[in-house]
């Protein structure tokens, strides 16, 4: 069963179901298929149910006041909930109560929105297929034996298996787009500085945003809508008006200019891939759009530039980890920096310390200019690559992922080919424009493909619009069939 | 370009991390093949470009703002505490600092 807010705003107002009794029910899904689905690390059955019995008698004053009233959200484990345990999928934050609740987090219930739980990630968010995890794997529900893609792989699981309508994430180099792309549901990247961070355990934080996944467009407009704007504790949280993104789907993208970068189509991509992006690209033409190939020339080096950058910041971000003032600490060292080293060495897992490691010497004397100056100067000509290809096109449209889901363990002793499958996502990130992940259909092993639509800064209005026209084409063509 | 085992031993302790001698092997493996493949970008001339920086991306940062510097209430002594693994009167405590 995939859910919708308008469907279960709409059994609340008839009276056919109270909050408590739909937030009870995706709690014991959850709770049935963690075993083998391993997407929550932390499951709010209490809180969440207390909740939700405060409003069952109320809802329907709260549904006119509050755009997610009694609807079930979960929150990806690098988003700061006090009184709610946030690990980060590491051991170093495996008892880690925050002392306070993330900016999006606390929006949401304010929006009336029913916290569940806390989704399992890559350790830190660092990986693409939350194999990293130091809680185990998380299991694609198309079929157990892929991941899910990463790190939001819980967040997006949980949508997927209709657990919740809504869940976020947070996307450094693809992190909602791929897991989205890789179980079937939609994911949106936001402009860099449309959402605060605060709150959101830091990775790369030049790169960093957090948005929201969902099975449908219109509820990530939604969702976008309650978490986006200006917050006082995120001085890069962008002071732009925030417009009525759900109002504003219309559907029509009649004259609308999509771009096509032949550098996104070329060696690497899955033929199945390809197939299925270009037949939806054709579909959009059908309704309207017009077609104009643009150039990303510089494309080819973006997985180069955003490893060097990402791992930089990591490294810096990182050092907080330290044993002191929260988290896990090492038990008998002598002296501090023994208490340092041995605390991050059992506290961290193999991806996590390799990045620290890739990070640490980009950045250190000797090394500066030859990597981390020239990949700040590479990224600048990625940025330029977009700004005049967006003079072209209103929005751009690539795969996600050159290749459908990928076997659990297939890649765990090659670092290297998992950061090649983020080619299509981290030149997003390092240009910070907003991009969504929208499913466009399914492999011979009916493993899902996604879409990648990217916008302009500032402009996710015209992006959703895009991919709401397109999932209503979808909708039509999947009933005539 | 090669990453020795002693240079892994150098970055490790930059990064205050004690690795085992297994993970010193893996690394040195694997971070070799990262920067080997990063390398490419040695293809681009990038003399004529400036460093990409988040303040001057003026397309991208188009009103970020800062708040007023005023003192605000905190999370007290108490809350900032409650995770230390060793706290002692008021205070963080660690292991001694100097010598050993």
């Amino acid at each position: 069963m995939r859910f919708t807010v308008e469907g279960l705003h709409r059994l609340y107002l008839s009276g056919e179901a109270k909050p408590s009794e739909i937030v009870r029910a995706a709690l014991d899904r959850i709770e049935n298929d963690n075993q083998r689905l391993n997407a929550y690390l932390t499951i709010n059955r209490e809180g969440a149910i207390d909740r939700a019995t405060s409003i069952d008698a109320a809802i329907r004053n709260e549904i006119s006041q509050r755009p997610l009233a009694g609807i079930p959200v979960a929150v990806k484990d690098n988003l700061c909930t006090e009184g709610l345990r946030t690990t980060c999928g590491s051991r170093i934050l495996e008892d880690y109560f925050p002392p306070y609740t993330a900016t999006v987090v606390k929006r949401l219930e304010e929006a009336g929105a029913i916290i569940v739980g806390k989704t399992n990630l890559d350790e830190f968010a660092m990986g693409s297929s939350t194999e990293n995890s130091a809680f185990g794997p998380v299991h694609n529900p198309h079929s157990e034996e892929y991941v899910p893609g990463g790190s939001s792989g819980g967040s997006a699981v949980t949508v997927a298996a209709g657990h919740v309508p809504l869940a976020l994430g947070s996307d450094t180099g693809g992190s909602i787009r791929q897991p989205a792309s890789f179980c079937g549901v939609v994911g949106l990247k936001p402009t860099y500085g449309r959402v605060s961070r605060f709150g959101l355990v830091a990775f790369a934080s030049s790169l960093d945003q957090i948005g929201p996944l969902a099975t449908n467009v219109k509820d990530v407009a939604r969702i976008l809508q309650v978490i986006a704007g200006h917050d006082r504790y995120d001085s890069t949280s962008a002071n732009v008006t925030v417009p009525n993104y759900a109002n504003g789907l219309t559907g029509n993208i009649e004259g609308m200019r999509i771009g096509l970068p032949p550098e996104c189509f070329g060696k690497g991509l899955d033929p199945e891939v390809r197939e299925k992006v270009e037949a939806a690209i054709r579909r959009m033409e059908k309704r309207g759009a017009q077609i104009v190939e643009i150039s990303l020339p510089h494309t080819k080096y973006a997985i180069a530039v955003y490893y060097i950058i990402a791992t930089a910041e990591a490294s810096s971000n990182l050092a907080r980890f330290d044993g002191v003032r929260y988290g896990f600490r090492a038990e008998e060292a002598r002296t501090l920096s023994e208490m340092y080293r041995r605390t991050r060495e059992l506290g961290f897992g193999a991806e996590v310390k390799r990045r620290i490691m890739l990070g640490t010497f980009v950045l250190s004397s000797g090394y500066y200019d030859a990597y981390y100056e020239k990949a700040q100067r590479v990224r600048r000509m990625l940025v330029n690559d977009f700004t005049a290809a967006f003079k072209k096109c209103d929005v751009i449209a690539t795969p996600t992922a050159p290749t459908p889901p990928f076997k659990i363990g297939e890649k765990a002793d090659n670092p290297l080919a998992m950061y090649l499958g983020d080619i299509y996502t981290v030149t997003i990130n390092l240009a910070g424009v907003p991009a969504i992940s929208i499913p466009c259909g399914n492999s011979s092993s009916a493993l899902p493909i996604g879409l990648q639509l990217i916008g302009n800064h500032f402009d996710e209005m015209r992006l959703l619009n895009t991919a709401y026209a397109f999932e209503q084409e979808e909708g039509l063509r999947n009933r005539r069939k | 370009m090669p990453i020795t085992q002693t240079e892994v031993e150098k970055i490790a302790d930059l990064a205050n991390l004690e690795l085992t001698a297994e993970e010193k092997n893996s690394f040195s493996i694997q971070l070799a093949a990262i920067v080997e493949y990063i390398d490419q970008l040695n293809e681009l001339d990038t003399s004529a470009v400036e460093p990409w920086q988040q303040l001057s991306a003026g397309e991208m940062i188009t009103s970020y703002t800062t708040r007023e510097d005023r003192v605000e209430v905190g999370l007290g002594q108490e809350k900032a505490l409650d995770q230390a693994p060793d706290p002692d009167e008021g205070q963080f405590r660690v292991p001694r600092v100097i010598g050993g």
